[in-house]
């Protein structure tokens, strides 16, 4: 186990570095923000580049989750805990993007359940999922 | 009526101007329920011709008396309202189109009886509602309302166009509609909210709205080239194709539309932005606005041209009322008062000119069904009156006395000299050599052409498109004097009576009009002494 | 206006209800949209659903009244204070808009019940009334909520509302174009929210007004420039803003018409507002406006809309589509006048959104009319229909005489008040753009009339054969709007000054 935790240092080293010097001197950690632009972007690319239409959904969710994970980050304040009211707790994170978040999820729960719904009839429609052959009996049909 | 009469007679006859405009929609309306029932359909038609033309008729010694009735209506767009005023052009225009309205339905329901044409209630129902627009546009009291009417002009006039549904009245109807609401929307509307914006009014002010500090360098000549070009309906080269085009359509519409309501609104409107929007003092001044009127001297002559070549009767009338059209335009760009004096009155001149001649044409259509000039040797002696009335308007549109035409001419060649432009009193000289040139062939082969003994045994018929046989022009002279007039000679087969009534009556109004354009004359002059 | 307030007030039960009237609005058909699962029946769900949109157009008309007369309306949510609480706040342009959703939405339902019958299993009718109350909830939501992210739940109520309605439609393809507005409609609302996000983090505010006052602070920094972008380009999708606006065509052709007419004539119109309302009033004062070069942008993306838009339609067999395409350009006149960033151009795209409402939804009422009583509305299958059917014919060359800008049609109101906005700002080549794409759109409009008028009929047609009069009466009633506000187009440009002069306070240094 440890063997594998050290053969991964050098780049965790690599990575620190980098961290530190896309942050500037001084500054909180970005890698947050990194990992949201890299989320993001990947169920971006899912979404436009996949001919699948379940991929197109795991995209879609991919991307959702970024946009759920940057909210969270927002909240996050330095040496805070988390946001529950207790005896000797001054500093805690700002709760309020975690309840808006609560909300996209469920949006994004309805989107997803809705999407793979509608695969499903598709697939019963045209008895393929795959976007480009639906395209192309599309065209067919309108010509 | 003295001037006060004549302000208080205008002040209550604003709501009458409505009824003006009213009166062809109910009509309409009337054509629409009584469709059924022929006969009760085209009376209600009549009924409504005339009765419009009382109305119409009622404004007249009042507006001569210098009263200008006037209603505003709602306000379509803040500040500007619709509004209805009648002065001496509109008078005109409205007492023109009333009048002949009341002979074309005569004629239509004559041509459209004997032409057994189909949707004659469709027909009748959009010639009420052009009528309609018609009179709108003569009585427009601002130029908003003036676009509103002229676009319901062109959009009602469509039906009558592409009346067959053919595939040629489909294309006609298409290059029709396309270059009139291209023009009007592209150009004509664009100008419009120009105007609206640098005057702040476009009520139609005697002395125009415009002056000359609100227009800077050529502003004053692209915003006339954008009402010229764009008011489409007065076929300023080359937006003149929709008017050929349009000679598919039956002949009582290229009658009274295409010879007098759609055309005339169109030369109307020009004539009233020219007065009343800019002012003929602006125009005469403004620096280059010369190009339209070599625009115009050159429709005239190239129409003029085109229309020589033209074998199909309608369409080389159609060409020479493009030509036509150009010498009102012509007048008011020259911009002076003989000049424009002579555009309205060649209005009224040309008008009845041209009806006569697309009732003949329509006459000779449904009763020798004949549409090629080159078929119609000898076929004067077969149709008289037709060809007789058909040379009296010949020679007004030429402009020799003692015809109507002539005047209107006078005034222009007067206009020209006034406005030091001789060449244009040239042009208009030319011209009218070129009329003699395309119109008297037809008179002469009509009446000392040999008809060529092929002509009788049927090729032609190809012309009669709708095959029906029980009228042939063979139709012996034995006919109901009231289908055909035949003098007891044998071989003469005029047209019936409900066509040949109108078409006297026209070429006489030609003729009249040689004794009477004085008395037109002081009523246009109040416009242009404001 | 302020009439029916007035007569509003002195009924027994105002005072009880008056303040509330705000949330009324969104609640009530929120709550009664649940109530069709127990009704289960067909007819009684309609007439539920009818009752419901009925009551949300007389408080829309009230609330309008209200502004005209008093001004704005502040309602806070539980009463909580901004910028704590959720705001819902009403002025004369969001007024505007609940009345032309629910007015819609109202006109539309008598319609939709042959029609729905008609496209719709029977079993599956019940969840149709459902979605429609709940896409019109989230749809008057967005229109009057004042809290940015609240904006965005309501901007999901009403999508995810709307692909189940689309996904109704008969054929087929009505399933994958609402799988592919699915797609495009959640990157979008998820890019709106990204947008808020960073709003947020900036000046740790959600509600708009207070945004506007926060954000100039932080203007510079690019987190805001951002979110900016962000804001744009997500509702920029839903307003199906040329380049975005790939799922709109097939989306409004494949629904089943009830749905087209309702989504045609307010999805986008909200969209719009809320579009506007995010650039003038929550960025409006910020040097963004001017710096990132918005409203050229702006009005070249609604150029080039519109005339792509119509030039596409041109070449559409199905009328449909055709008019779905002309959607896209009509679209570009609003934005193109919101672009232009000066009251008179602003009251130009919302005289537009009211105007094009009524005209597309007329258009869409014909089409729809159409296809119940011959089953197709392909261009070759219309052949001779102004014989056939007389009355949906004419009513559909009224609105496409509307599309064109003809006068005494409301579309000739939209395009003065949009060309004199131009020429005011001294812009006159966009002015003559207007006008020479609305020369386009004689061409589409002309293809039907043709096929309508001009073509005899198919051999066997069945003479005269009219929708039910429940389709018909509606669909005068809204064609007669056309004709009545183009004639007096006083009335919608006054209102609609009123709502830019509103929308428009906030914008920097105070422009005309």
């Amino acid at each position: 186990m440890q063997g594998i935790v050290d053969a991964f240092a050098p780049l965790y080293a690599m990575w620190q570095s980098f961290e530190a010097f896309m942050a500037g001197p001084g500054s909180p950690g970005l890698l947050g923000y990194w990992i949201v632009v890299v989320l993001m972007m990947t169920g971006f690319y899912i979404v436009i580049a996949h001919d699948n239409l379940v991929k197109k959904i795991v995209g879609l969710n991919v991307f959702q989750v970024s946009v759920f994970l940057f909210y969270i980050l927002m909240a996050k304040v330095s040496g805070g805990t988390a946001p529950i009211l207790a005896d000797g707790i001054e500093k805690y994170a700002n709760p309020l993007p975690h309840v808006l978040i609560l909300t996209a999820i469920v949006v994004g729960v309805a989107t997803t359940a809705l999407g793979l719904a509608l695969v499903v009839r598709i697939r019963n429609a045209y008895d393929t999922i795959e976007d480009d052959e639906i395209q192309a009996v599309e065209e067919e049909e309108d010509t | 009526m003295t001037p006060a009469e004549a302000t208080a007679a205008a002040a209550a006859a604003g709501d009458l101007m409505i009824l003006a405009i009213l009166i062809p929609v109910i009509g309409a309306f009337a054509v629409l329920a009584l469709g059924r029932w022929e006969n009760a359909r085209d009376a209600a038609s009549l009924v409504t011709a005339i009765c419009l033309f009382y109305v119409v008729t009622q404004f007249y010694p009042i507006v001569a008396a210098g009263g200008r009735p006037d209603v505003v209506l709602l306000d379509m767009v803040p500040g500007l309202p619709i509004r209805l005023t009648l002065e001496p052009l509109g008078m005109i225009f409205a007492g023109i189109a009333s009048f002949l309205w009341i002979l074309t339905t005569l004629y239509a329901i004559g041509y459209m009886r004997g032409h057994h044409e189909e949707n004659q209630t469709r027909f009748f129902f959009f010639f009420a509602i052009a009528i309609a627009s018609a009179i709108g546009v003569a009585m427009a009291g601002n130029m908003l309302t003036l676009f509103v009417f002229y676009e319901v002009l062109s959009v009602s006039t469509f039906p009558l166009v592409a009346h067959h549904g053919s595939e040629e009245a489909k294309r006609s109807g298409r290059v029709y509609l396309g270059i009139l609401l291209s023009t009007s929307i592209g150009f004509l509307l664009f100008g419009m909210i120009w105007t609206w914006e640098i005057a702040g009014t476009l009520d139609f002010v005697p002395g125009g709205i415009l002056e000359p500090e609100m227009l800077q360098g050529s502003m004053t000549a692209i915003l006339l080239a954008l009402y010229a070009f764009g008011i489409g309906k007065a076929a300023l080269m080359p937006f003149h194709r929709w008017l050929p085009a349009a000679m598919v359509a039956p002949t009582p519409v290229s009658a009274l539309l295409h010879a007098v309501a759609v055309v005339k609104a169109g030369v109307f409107s020009v004539l009233k932005v020219v007065v009343y929007i800019f002012g003929i003092d602006l125009v005469a001044v403004a620096q280059g606005t010369d190009f339209l009127l070599y625009v115009a001297a050159f429709t005239i002559l190239a129409a003029s041209l085109v229309a020589m070549r033209q074998n199909n009767l309608k369409l080389r009338l159609a060409y020479s009322t493009v030509s036509q059209l150009s010498y009102i335009v012509l007048g008011a760009m020259l911009a002076n008062e003989m000049a424009a004096t002579g555009s309205a009155m060649h209005i009224a001149m040309h008008a009845f000119a041209k009806i006569t001649l697309f009732f003949c044409a329509g006459a000779i259509i449904v009763f020798a069904h004949k549409t090629d000039i080159s078929d119609m040797k000898g076929l004067g002696r077969k149709m008289p009156v037709t060809f007789f009335c058909f040379f009296l308007a010949s020679m007004s549109l030429i402009g020799l006395p003692p015809f109507g035409g002539m005047w209107s001419k006078w005034y222009l060649s007067l206009g020209a000299a006034d406005a030091d432009k001789m060449i244009f009193g040239a042009v208009l000289m030319l011209s009218s050599l070129l009329n003699i040139a395309y119109l008297m062939p037809v008179v002469l082969y009509g009446f000392f052409g040999k008809p060529e003994t092929k002509a009788d045994d049927g090729h032609h018929d190809a012309d009669d498109k709708d095959g029906h046989g029980d009228d042939h022009h063979h139709a012996p002279p034995s006919h109901p004097l009231l289908r055909h007039l035949s003098f007891g000679r044998a071989g003469v087969a005029d047209a019936s009576v409900m066509c040949l009534l109108p078409i006297v009556l026209t070429s006489t109004g030609c003729i009249l009009l040689f004794f009477y354009a004085d008395k037109l004359r002081n009523f246009i002059s109040p416009v242009f002494g404001g | 206006m302020s009439a029916i307030y007035l007569f509003f007030l002195s009924l027994p039960f105002a005072p009880m209800l008056e303040p509330h009237l705000p949330a009324l609005q969104v609640v009530v058909p929120l709550l009664a949209a649940p109530v069709c699962v127990l009704l289960r029946d067909a007819k009684l769900s309609w007439l539920w659903a009818l009752i419901v949109t009925w009551i949300s157009f007389a408080i829309a008309l009230v609330l309008l009244g209200k502004t005209l007369s008093t001004g704005l309306i502040i309602y806070e949510m539980g009463n909580w204070p901004a910028p704590w609480g959720i705001e819902y706040r009403i002025d004369a342009a969001n007024a505007v808009v609940l009345v032309i959703v629910t007015a819609i939405a109202a006109v539309t339902l008598p319609y939709a019940k042959a029609s729905v019958e008609r496209e719709v299993p029977r079993p599956r009718i019940y969840l149709f009334y459902l979605m429609y109350m709940l896409c019109m909830t989230g749809l008057l939501g967005i229109t009057t909520t004042a809290d940015a992210f609240n904006l965005f739940v309501f901007l999901e109520i009403s999508s995810l509302s709307s692909y189940v309605l689309i996904s109704l439609g008969q054929s087929r393809r009505a399933l994958t174009a609402s799988y592919r507005y699915l797609i495009m409609g959640t990157l979008g609302a998820t890019f709106y929210i990204i947008g808020v996000g960073m709003m947020y983090m900036m000046t740790g505010s959600l509600n708009m007004a207070d945004l506007a006052t926060l954000l100039p602070a932080v203007d510079h920094t690019r987190t805001v420039l951002a979110a900016f972008a962000f804001v744009v380009v997500g509702l920029g999708l839903k307003v199906a803003m040329f380049p975005l606006h790939t799922w709109l065509p097939n989306a409004y052709a494949f629904a089943p018409s009830a749905v087209t007419v309702f989504l045609a004539s307010t999805a986008t119109k909200v969209a719009i507002y809320a579009l506007l309302r995010l650039v003038f009033t929550v960025f409006g004062g910020t040097a963004l406006f001017d710096t990132t070069g918005i409203n050229l942008m702006l009005i070249i993306l609604g150029i080039v809309g519109m005339f792509a838009g119509a030039f596409v339609a041109i070449f559409q067999n199905d009328v449909k589509r055709m008019l779905a395409f002309s959607s896209v350009s009509q679209v570009g006149y609003m934005v193109l006048g919101m672009g232009m960033a000066t009251a008179a151009g602003v009251a130009g795209s919302i005289v537009h959104l009211f105007n094009h409402a009524v005209m597309k939804g007329v258009a869409f009422m014909a089409v729809g009319a159409m296809f119940y009583v011959i089953g197709s509305v392909k261009l070759n299958d219309l052949a001779g229909i102004g014989k056939r059917m007389p009355v949906t014919t004419a009513v559909f060359l009224v609105s496409g005489l509307s599309l064109i800008g003809t006068p005494l049609t409301v579309g000739f109101i939209s395009k003065w008040q949009l060309v004199v906005a131009a020429l005011d700002a001294g812009w006159w080549y966009i002015a003559a753009g207007i006008l020479l794409s609305s020369l386009l759109a004689i061409a589409y409009v002309w293809r039907v009339v043709e096929v309508a008028y001009l073509k005899a009929p198919p051999e066997g047609s069945t003479g005269r054969t009219e929708a039910p009069l429940s389709m018909l009466v509606p669909m005068i009633v809204l064609a007669a709007a056309t004709v009545w506000y183009g004639i007096d187009g006083n009335t919608t440009l006054d209102i609609a000054t009123h709502a830019a002069n509103a929308l428009m306070q906030s914008v920097a240094g105070g422009r005309p």
